[in-house]
């Protein structure tokens, strides 16, 4: 492999030599392992590693970027991004001004790399076992990765970062059939490197497995306006695709219609909602100390009581909307440049317990656990792997998973209690310009959505 | 390349060694305005070696890595899946062309201009509308050798634009879109303004839609968006071994409308995903997988066509890890009907562009549920404005099993599909 570190050492002095008004670095090697079982049988185990790096150039407000798997001729390399950063500039480079950091920030977690592919692979062993020991069932799949990844970053104010991240991921998902008819529930697990964190789910697995079969004898809710209950899982994901991804500075700070929208101090919803990101909560998928373009991580309140109170920034978007910079700059890996991503988001907790939530509501739809997510900034969408239906203040039926959609701006408002049990996932991947998936944490405690949009027969 | 595979035949009976390199230049307009100009540039080589008949399998970026990465290949062999094919010998393929040295030659200056005219073209029909563009060139060269004798090489060119508009009133928002791609470098940005332009004309007036079953006319877009995900889920050899797709008993059997045909194409020239041989060194072939309603094929590798007891279809697919089933280029027949007459046809109904969110639900069952994003309300034979706060849901095979009519216009949508639109009895509609 290429060493990064007497390559970083090579160009360092480099970048400050050319007409740019800002270039900066990143070097990146990384190792990773995966493990795929396909119902009863391993379908894929295979180690890859790899090593790459990227130039970015600032020239009057245009960006080049190069990026590249052969380390030679690297002065021609940053010759090539500050060209293109020419061709596209016309105007004044505006970025946040950071101080220049220099540091190495080691990994705590490397669980992974010590432990032996034999052993990770008794662990998923295990829980095929759990789930072929269910009736019915059709297939399944287990997807397991680990990653681990040294990254350097170098700027031409003189940065010189060091950071190492692990990351690890676990996917189980069971299909179950009946009369013509299939039916899935899945398991979404990660951590920032810890391996304990995905041992001893025996329980878990076989509470999926089951639901998956269920499923094949749950109605179809009937499609229309529900009060919705959604658990800590699935409000994590409303809360990052709902309202997350419009707080991320890049879609609203050359758009003035937008940014008439997100004004900040606006209400967007009850005095008991508090929406917050923070990559400086330690130890979740999405924490780290330094972003891409080497600025601290922060914890930043997105709405406090309600009201618009800040968004997430780059440099670049942090300083044209005249706002400090959050250290919200992350690329996927040295392929991307950096843009504006969150990190950990979650609702902060309140005080209503679960059977306080659903007490009063009549007919509702209980969501839990998530398939995905999606939006359009206005509108969004996303879907719950289990749902049920809520009877006069009980728990009924299970339905099959529904899909829930609906306006952010609206929606927000509708959040009418807000539980006291906040829950972090750690099984989700973000993904934005073609980045993804980006690892991340979202969470929430139990919240409460009135006159909610189900699809349903 | 060829070291790596002698060393590799040392530790292992049989040995693969596949290499991607590519090119990439890109022109990005954010806020209809030139913002970034970028160019990567990549190598991997994988390997995958059987081992006392099981597989291993390990990449690098690094060519020279040549000890580390059989190493690494032989430790996953101890664990691998047991083989049950053999690795291609020495084929010939069907020349297909996909390179034009045009493409790796068009100056970026020109591709800038490109995405400046196509934005240019919009903004003056909607002055207020903010675009996203992009305007790429990409050069991919692709090498194979095996143990076996086998080997393939070829080199492949794609172009492509691709913008993305968005249009705020208050805090009403609407997204209009379209993207092409080709073989040879595109020239002609007004064809991708008027399709545009067309979105920006059919959704200037807000149009209610009541919650009920209405007949629905998907364009080749909200086709792409609707039903064809869970189709090539369907169609997945790798599904059907495992139980779990739908169809997967119902090989010779009439499924769908009988209206309907759709096949798997790699070899049409200049299409970003046609080949001459898939990524085991298999050669290119047209499958079909419905004809005239009847499931006629699915798609496989290598080692799902072994277990399964049938041939590959030339269909394997790394997408960054070991080969799986993947289509390359869905085509469905066009129809007798034009995309006027549909809508003519409907006294209440929907035309839908894209539907968000559709791809979530349970698409091995072919259930789909999605917010409208961009779809059309028809009165008495005539769209009358866009929809909004939409849900439409259905399943693939109940909706395709009785097809009102198939348009007579296909179109490409995103490099892997080539549909004319498809008009739809009765879906659940959900509004607010």
């Amino acid at each position: 492999m290429p060493d990064i570190q007497a390559a970083a050492s090579r160009i360092a002095e480099d970048l400050k030599k050319y007409k740019a008004d800002y270039i900066e670095a990143r070097l990146e090697e990384s190792q990773r392992s995966h493990i795929t079982y396909r119902g009863k049988e391993l379908e894929s185990i295979g180690q890859s590693a790899a090593a790459g790096g990227n130039i970015r150039a600032l020239v009057r407000g245009g960006w080049g970027f190069v990026s590249f798997n052969d380390f030679n001729d690297l002065p021609n390399r940053i010759e090539l991004a500050v060209k293109q950063a020419a061709l596209v500039g016309r105007e004044k480079s505006q970025l946040a001004p950071v101080k220049a950091v220099v540091d190495t920030v080691a990994s705590k977690e490397d669980s992974p790399l010590t432990i032996p592919l034999a052993e990770k692979k008794k662990l998923l062993d295990e829980y095929n076992q759990i789930i072929w020991t269910t009736p019915r069932l059709q297939t399944s799949v287990i997807g397991y990765a680990d990653s681990h990844k040294k990254t350097i970053f170098l700027s031409s104010p003189g940065s010189h970062i060091e950071q190492q991240r692990t990351d690890i991921t676990l996917r189980l998902s069971a299909v179950a059939a009946g009369d013509g008819d299939v039916q899935q529930s899945g398991l979404s697990l990660g951590s920032r490197g810890d391996f304990d964190a995905i041992r001893g789910l025996h329980k878990e697995v076989e509470v999926m497995v089951k639901h998956a079969v269920a499923l094949l004898s749950a109605p179809q809710v009937k499609g229309g306006q529900y009060t919705v209950v959604l658990d800590p899982v699935l409000a994590g994901v409303f809360v990052h695709e709902a309202f997350g991804h419009l707080s991320e500075s890049d879609f609203v700070y050359e758009n003035d219609r937008l940014r008439e929208i997100m004004v900040l101090g606006k209400q967007f919803g009850s005095k008991e909602l508090n929406i917050v990101d923070s990559a400086a909560r330690p130890n979740l998928r999405g924490s780290y100390k330094y972003d891409d373009e080497g600025v601290p991580a922060t914890k930043t309140y997105l709405i406090k009581e309600g009201r618009l109170v800040g968004r997430l920034h780059s440099r670049e978007t942090a300083a044209k909307m005249g706002e400090k910079p959050t250290g919200n700059a992350r690329a996927l890996n040295y392929r991307y440049p950096p843009i504006v991503r969150m990190t950990n988001t979650y609702i902060e907790p309140g005080q209503a317990s679960f059977s306080d939530i659903i007490a009063d509501i009549k007919e509702g739809v209980y969501a839990k656990n998530w398939f995905g997510g999606t939006t359009s900034m206005e509108m969004f969408t996303f879907s719950a792997g289990e749902a049920y239906m809520i009877r006069n203040g009980k728990l009924a039926e299970a339905l099959r998973p529904v899909v829930l959609t609906g306006n952010v701006f609206t929606t927000l408002n509708n959040i009418d209690a807000i539980g006291n049990d906040l829950d972090m996932n750690q099984g989700g991947g973000c993904g934005k310009g073609g980045q993804m998936p980006l690892p991340v944490s979202n969470g929430s405690p139990h919240i409460r959505i009135s006159q909610c949009l189900v699809g349903g027969s | 390349m060829e070291a790596i595979l002698a060393q590799t035949k040392k530790a292992a009976e049989a040995a693969e060694v596949f290499t991607v390199s590519a090119e990439e230049t890109t022109a990005q307009f954010e806020t209809n305005r030139l913002k970034h100009i970028q160019s990567k540039q990549s190598t991997s080589v994988a390997l995958r070696l059987i081992k006392d008949g099981r597989l291993g399998y390990a990449t690098t970026t690094e060519l020279g890595d040549i000890k580390n990465l059989i190493n690494s290949a032989a430790e996953t062999a101890q664990f691998g899946m047991p083989v049950k094919f053999e690795l291609p010998p020495q084929t010939s393929y069907p020349a297909i062309d996909i390179f034009d040295p045009a493409v790796e030659a068009t100056p970026i200056e020109k591709m800038g201009q490109l995405g400046q005219e196509l934005i240019e073209l919009i903004t003056r029909h909607t002055p207020d509308i903010l675009c996203e563009a992009l305007v790429g060139r990409d050069t991919v060269s692709v090498k194979l050798i095996n143990s076996r004798g086998g080997q393939a090489e070829y080199k492949k060119s794609i172009f492509g634009i691709g913008i993305y508009g968005s249009l705020i009133r208050g805090t009403d928002m609407l997204f209009v879109g379209e993207s092409q791609s080709s073989g040879h470098p595109l020239t002609r940005p007004k064809d991708i303004a008027e399709v545009v332009i067309r979105q920006l004309e059919l959704a200037k007036n807000p149009a209610a839609v009541p919650t009920k079953q209405l007949p629905v006319v998907f364009t080749p877009r909200g086709l792409a968006s609707a039903l064809v995900p869970s189709l090539m889920m369907a169609f997945n050899g790798k599904t059907v071994l495992q139980g779990a797709s739908p169809i997967g008993s119902k090989l010779g059997l009439k499924v769908f409308d009988e209206k309907l045909s759709l096949w798997d194409d790699p070899t049409l020239a200049f299409r970003p995903n046609s080949r001459p041989c898939d990524d085991e060194g298999v050669a290119s072939q047209r499958t079909p997988l419905i004809e005239g309603g009847v499931v006629s094929h699915f798609l496989y590798d290598l080692q799902t066509a072994a277990l399964a007891k049938t041939k590959s279809t030339g269909s394997g697919d790394r997408g960054g890890g070991l080969p799986a089933p993947s289509p390359s280029s869905f085509i469905i027949a066009t129809g007798q009907t034009s995309m006027d007459d549909m809508i003519k046809d409907i006294k209440e109904g929907l035309v839908i562009e894209q539907l968000m969110g559709a791809e979530q639900g349970n698409i091995l069952g072919g259930d789909f549920s999605g917010n409208v994003l961009l779809g059309y309300k028809v009165e008495s034979g005539k769209i009358v404005g866009r929809v909004k706060n939409t849900m439409v849901s259905g399943n693939v095979y109940q909706v395709l099993k009785e097809v009102t009519a198939i348009g007579s216009r296909a179109e490409w949508v995103g490099g892997f599909l080539y549909t004319p639109p498809l008009y739809c009895p009765l879906l659940s509609v959900a509004s607010k």
